[in-house]
């Protein structure tokens, strides 16, 4: 790891004040769980780091309206284990449940997750599948407009995300096929039915990161059921391909995880 | 035993380690966690190309780097010899191994991505770091060698100048014209192709080394994460650094498994030794698991072709295999004996095969050097004739439990020779048959795989058989085979004045527990508590001579070495204690830690006779030194023969081709048990490591070299929720040829293992015309292989 | 270089550190507490788990300044004096373990799971154990260990 000069914020507004005083060699973080590993691989040689850990703000969920709005800095533990997400929206809790493991929930947060877009987190399908709502110290982003390709967000720097507010669906299930070795998904795919309709994201797979499945989506909109998209996936050439999975494999598991997640959301 | 009974502490009680205490609460001291006065740390630049010329280094910016104490290149290591091969390997026409120099930093050329090209020391590791990365290497890169067969066809630069077309040795073993005749004579012959896919070891411990050099005493002291520090001492004083062993202390402290992948010496040992001395400073190195993915040596790495001709009634007639044997870049340590010696000779399993021949080729890749890794070769033999004969099963439609114990060798067939050099002392096939068919519950199966069809899952029933064959031996042989060691193992039995006593044995335990089993068989000969024995092992300093651990050898050598400097410590005692006792030698008793006067109640206690032997008074010093201690090398007569038979059942989700074991069983013959709770944990390890390569576990090299797994983001290790619990059962043929009847048991798991789970794949494909799949059988193979047989049938 | 206070195993300590040094390392170099160990450098082996304020983390991916004004408690702090922890005395009881090196990230990951939970299941302990990596064991033995060590952790 190289050096940097490390500074603590206490709130947003602080770490707003910080990274902005960092200049553009500054990096905000979160939890850590992809910084830190990067960092020691010396892959980012940020000058300054400003840790949002004590920034006691942006922690914490709440339900407001017909919305369960997650702080930034919430653990994947803290998602998995409310009562409110579990109450609301069960297939939400169950995803964080899932990150990772024990070690990785107890430090990795839900803001940290979403603004490093890895394209094969978890969080990034139920964002996209909720629509949700993106809310920084600047403005309020839809999750269609957030996500922009593997690792890119909407973001603008010295941007930082201060909660994502998910509307309540119906109903919404997901279901991963997790990278044996990593625990990333290979394939997730996050189903939500809501009166506006259905959304599928998909995440692990797409070459481009997580999408949406629009025909699975017109499909499921018409009949929300397994049956209505049997034998539907994307087509291969959209997909990634590694040593774990081929991308014809991957497509194939989209329709898989897919129907799986509609079993899931009951 | 249950692991509950700790009623006892000699032989047979699953006595509890007393290893763990310091485990347990963080105090092991394992070589990472030593740190020397003054110490300097080194980090080493490695290739990131696979084959290259160097062209150029310019190491002035990192000479220049903060805290930086020293660097040094290849041109330092120039007139410093390679690190060397303990086994000459003769092929066909007597023809010897090509045997290339295996430079300490690389000389001009770099062979494999990891490929040391410099080190760097300096006051802290973040500083060394950053100094490497300001070395500039000149490289001009040159076509990767990585396929087997391509590599054979020669063409481009080889990886070695002296092997035109990468072929290290062409090796033969068995009666090719009595094999190909039996061949000619069969009613049934069945053919296969497969893979034994590369693996990296992965011991949870990284390896680290410390050099130090004392300019007072010219003494060099090397601790190092070693299954062998003797061997190191011999390997790194003699045939590199020139160092003479009385100037040399190596120290294996606690080492965190090893698994084969700590026997050999490797590159950081020397270099730290060496610098110590150039820089005057203790010089410390620690491995990332990264560098360890590209500078551990690797294992397994076959690609076989395998024939079986069977008569009209099943009975094997004869096998012939080809075999290409990745050696990688260079030759590790003991590369050539691992596919040949340990490979070649175990092709006839546990079956009366008349006639065999095997074909060996081994080949040099731009990779990491491959050597032993649990199991070492016999893994490899095992897979090809179990899959083999379970192929042949199924093509005869006949059971292939049956069809094994048709040609399993006999209990009265024993001793038993081989058409492929090896002499079985003992065994009983058809008892380790019998025994995992009743823990596995043969009779419920079909019950069991009609409820997975009702949950839409496919599951299969997967059977094999092993044999390994354990301390390699006798020296005398193994000599005229081309080892440039023997392989015996020393012990020191040292009783100290007040009757306790101290057992120095060359046998290094890093998680095998032999600071129990070992103090559990000098607590049961000598009738004495487990709390007044100590095992010492792992310092050159302390312990006399030793091979030490690997091929399951512990219990069978080394333990032996222990038991024969017990007998002469008993039969020193006998003489003293008849002299005390004032009668005749032949009437001294020897039990329960008392010597008597047969037919008489005049004794002397083991601790009586101990202070005796340091304060000869009345003593019979005209015959009898003072003094307790006795040494003993013991080279054994022949390798020991453990076997077993295992059953695995899997549940296959057809649409996405995952696999759940959901049941394995395992049934061994180990001769007799010291530590039945030990033994077993042994087995669960071994299995796991096992399933990990028939499911989970691979190298992957792409086309130039680079290596596709090389952290645990892309190597899958098995986890807990990867695997079953296991059901274990043993019985006993005790060994023949040494004292203690006992045979080996750490590598049996991961021998076993491999051929049960693909078999029991196979079966559960089976429905679609499956015959064979790859390891590791991943879900995306499996899927892809349900898609090949059904687009076939189409 | 900046300051860390922090109580470990109990006791309150200060260290100057880089920004870069990771916690592992202060505890392992500044603090001479070797027991938490490094087997790898993407987070997932598991040997360096220890409890910053009563939950598990792994060391190895945590910065020593972001544990300023943290409780940790590693390996070393486990037991009582020479009377082990029941975690630990179960691993030992039940042959949890064989070279020791997974073993104390193996043991601390292993309290946290099980904490209030004296009948988690085997299937749960599995799952639950998934951040950390045991080459030796099979996990046959630690599965076993686990159970046993939240029964008496409840009791």
């Amino acid at each position: 790891m190289y050096n940097f000069e490390y500074q603590k914020a206490s709130s947003a507004a602080d770490a707003a004040a910080k990274i902005k005083a960092a200049g553009e060699d500054g990096k905000l973080m979160a939890g850590g769980m992809t910084l830190i590993p990067t960092l020691k691989q010396r892959l980012a040689q940020p000058s300054a780091l400003v840790d949002l850990g004590g920034a006691k703000d942006l922690a914490g969920i709440k339900v407001e309206g017909n919305a369960v709005v997650i702080g930034a800095m919430t653990t994947h533990a803290a998602v998995a284990a409310s009562k409110d997400v579990q109450g609301k929206i069960k297939a939400l809790a169950g995803l964080a449940a899932n990150i990772g493991d024990r070690q990785v929930r107890h430090r990795g947060t839900i803001g940290g997750s979403i603004a490093n877009n890895d394209p094969a987190a978890d969080y990034p399908a139920a964002v996209l599948a909720l629509g949700a709502t993106i809310v920084t110290n600047q403005r309020k982003i839809a999750a269609d407009d957030f996500f922009k390709g593997m690792f890119e967000t909407a973001l603008q720097p010295g941007e930082i995300i201060t909660a994502v507010s998910f509307p309540v669906p119906e109903k919404a299930g997901y279901v991963k096929f997790p990278n044996p070795a990593s625990r990333y998904a290979v394939v997730g795919v996050f189903v939500a039915k809501t009166g506006g309709g259905v959304r599928v994201g998909v995440t692990g797979a797409g070459n481009s990161g997580v999408f949406r499945a629009h025909k699975m989506e017109e499909a499921l909109s018409k009949d929300f059921s397994a049956k209505a998209i049997e034998g539907m996936h994307p087509p291969a050439d959209a997909m990634n391909a590694d040593i774990h999975a081929s991308a014809e494999y991957r497509a194939h598991l989209v329709g898989v995880m897919a129907k799986r997640a509609i079993a899931a959301a009951g | 035993m249950a692991p509950n009974d700790v009623g006892s502490t000699g032989i047979g009680a699953a006595v509890r380690r007393r290893e763990d205490f310091r485990f347990l609460t963080g105090r092991g001291t394992y070589t990472d966690d030593i740190n020397r006065p003054n110490q300097t740390h080194a980090v080493l630049l490695r290739s990131p190309h696979a084959h290259a010329e160097i062209v150029a280094i310019d190491a002035k910016a990192a000479k220049a780097s903060p805290g930086v104490v020293a660097v040094f290149t290849g041109e330092d290591f120039k007139a410093i010899n390679g690190l060397p091969c303990g086994w000459l390997v003769h092929g066909k026409n007597n023809t010897p191994m090509v045997e290339p120099k295996h430079p300490i930093l690389a000389d001009g050329r770099v062979r494999h991505v990891g490929d040391p090209v410099a080190v760097v020391i300096a006051e802290t590791k973040d500083q060394a770091r950053d100094a490497a990365e300001k070395i500039a290497v000149t490289y001009k890169e040159l076509p990767a060698i990585v396929d087997m067969k391509a590599a054979l066809k020669g063409g481009g630069t080889p990886v070695h100048d002296a092997a035109a077309t990468n072929l290290c040795f062409d090796w033969e073993l068995g009666d090719k014209a009595a094999t190909d005749a039996a061949f000619a004579k069969a009613a049934h012959v069945t053919k296969l192709d497969l893979v034994n896919n590369r693996l990296v070891p992965n011991a949870m411990e990284p390896r680290a080394a410390i050099g130090d050099f004392d300019r007072a005493t010219g003494e060099y002291t090397l601790y190092t994460t070693s299954q062998n520090p003797h061997v190191i001492r011999l390997l790194m004083g003699a045939f590199v650094l020139g160092i003479p062993e009385h100037k040399l202390r190596v120290v294996a402290p606690d080492v965190g498994g090893g698994f084969g992948s700590k026997i050999y010496h490797y590159a950081e040992e020397a270099i730290v030794t060496w610098a110590a001395k150039q820089v005057g400073r203790p010089v410390k190195w620690t491995s990332e698991r990264s560098e360890a993915f590209m500078s551990d040596a690797h294992g397994r790495d076959h690609v076989t072709h395998v024939e079986l001709a069977l008569d009209k009634d099943g009975k094997f007639l004869g096998m012939r295999c080809e075999t290409l044997a990745n050696m990688g870049a260079y030759l590790s340590t003991f590369a050539p004996c691992i596919p040949t010696y340990l490979h070649g000779t175990l092709l006839a399993g546990n079956y009366a095969t008349p006639a065999i021949y095997t074909n060996v080729k081994a080949v040099f890749t731009n990779t990491v050097p491959v050597d032993a890794y649990r199991g070492a070769g016999r893994p490899e033999a095992t897979f090809q004739i179990e899959r083999l004969i379970d192929k042949a099963a199924r093509e005869l439609k006949t059971d292939p439990a049956e069809l094994r114990r048709k040609n399993y060798i006999k209990p009265d067939q024993f001793p038993y020779q081989t058409p492929v050099a090896l002499v079985y002392d003992i065994g009983n096939y058809d008892a380790t048959l019998d025994q995992v068919l009743k823990l596995s519950d043969a009779a419920g199966y079909a019950q069991r795989k009609a409820a997975s069809k009702a949950k839409g899952k496919l599951r299969g029933r997967g059977i094999a058989s092993y044999i390994e064959a354990c301390g390699i031996a006798p020296s005398n042989v193994v000599g005229s085979l081309g080892a440039r060691a023997g392989l015996y193992e020393a012990a020191t039995v040292r009783v100290n004045p007040t009757g306790n006593v101290v057992v120095f044995t060359g046998s290094h335990s890093h998680g095998q527990g032999h600071e129990t089993t070992f103090a559990q068989v000098v607590s049961d000969m000598l009738g004495i508590p487990m709390e007044q024995v100590e095992i010492s092992h792992g310092d050159t300093n302390r312990v006399p001579f030793g091979m030490g651990t690997y091929g399951s050898r512990s219990l069978a050598v080394g333990g032996t070495a222990i038991v024969k400097s017990l007998e002469k410590i008993i039969a020193k005692s006998k003489k003293i204690a008849a002299h005390m006792l004032e009668a005749a030698e032949a009437d001294i008793e020897f039990k329960d830690g008392k010597f008597t006067v047969a037919g008489t109640d005049k004794s002397k206690t083991f601790g009586e006779i101990a202070l005796a032997a340091y304060v000869p008074h009345k003593y019979p010093l005209e015959t009898v030194e003072p003094g307790l201690d006795e040494t003993s090398f013991y080279d054994p007569k022949n390798f020991t023969f453990p076997a077993g038979c295992y059953v695995c059942e899997v549940e296959i989700d057809p649409e996405t081709g995952v696999v759940e074991v959901q049941s394995f069983s395992a049934a061994d013959d180990f001769g007799r048990i010291v530590n039945p709770m030990i033994v077993e944990g042994q087995v669960h390890g071994g299995l796991v490591q096992g399933i990990g390569q028939a499911l989970l576990e691979t190298c992957v090299y792409d086309k130039d070299g680079q290596l596709q797994t090389g952290s645990y983001m892309d190597y899958t290790m098995p986890r807990a929720g990867d695997v079953p619990s296991f059901k274990v059962a043993h019985s006993v043929t005790a060994c023949t040829h040494n004292p203690l009847g006992v045979k080996g048991c750490g590598e049996a798991g991961a021998i076993g293992a491999p051929p049960t789970v693909i078999n029991a794949i196979v079966d559960a494909l089976s429905e679609y015309g499956v015959t064979h799949i790859d390891m590791p059988a991943t879900p995306n193979r499996i899927w892809k292989a349900i898609q090949d047989a059904k687009a076939a049938r189409h | 270089m900046p300051t860390v206070n922090l109580t470990v195993n109990g006791k309150a300590v200060s260290a100057n550190v880089e920004s870069r040094t990771l916690l592992v390392n202060l505890l392992r170099e500044n603090l001479a507490l070797t027991g938490t160990h490094v087997g790898c450098d993407t987070s997932q082996c598991g040997a360096c788990v220890v409890h910053v304020d009563g939950q598990s983390v792994k060391a190895c991916t945590m910065l020593a300044v972001q544990a300023d004004g943290a409780k940790v408690t590693t390996i070393e702090g486990l037991a009582n004096g020479d009377t082990l922890h029941p975690m630990q005395e179960a691993f030992r009881d039940n042959h949890g373990l064989q070279c020791g090196f997974c073993t104390p990230g193996m043991v601390m990951s292993a309290v946290c799971l099980v904490k209030d939970r004296p009948n988690i299941t085997e299937h749960e302990v599995r799952e639950g154990l998934e951040g950390n990596i045991c080459r030796c064991t099979g996990y046959h033995n630690i599965v076993q260990a686990v159970l046993a060590g939240a029964k008496a952790m409840g009791r």
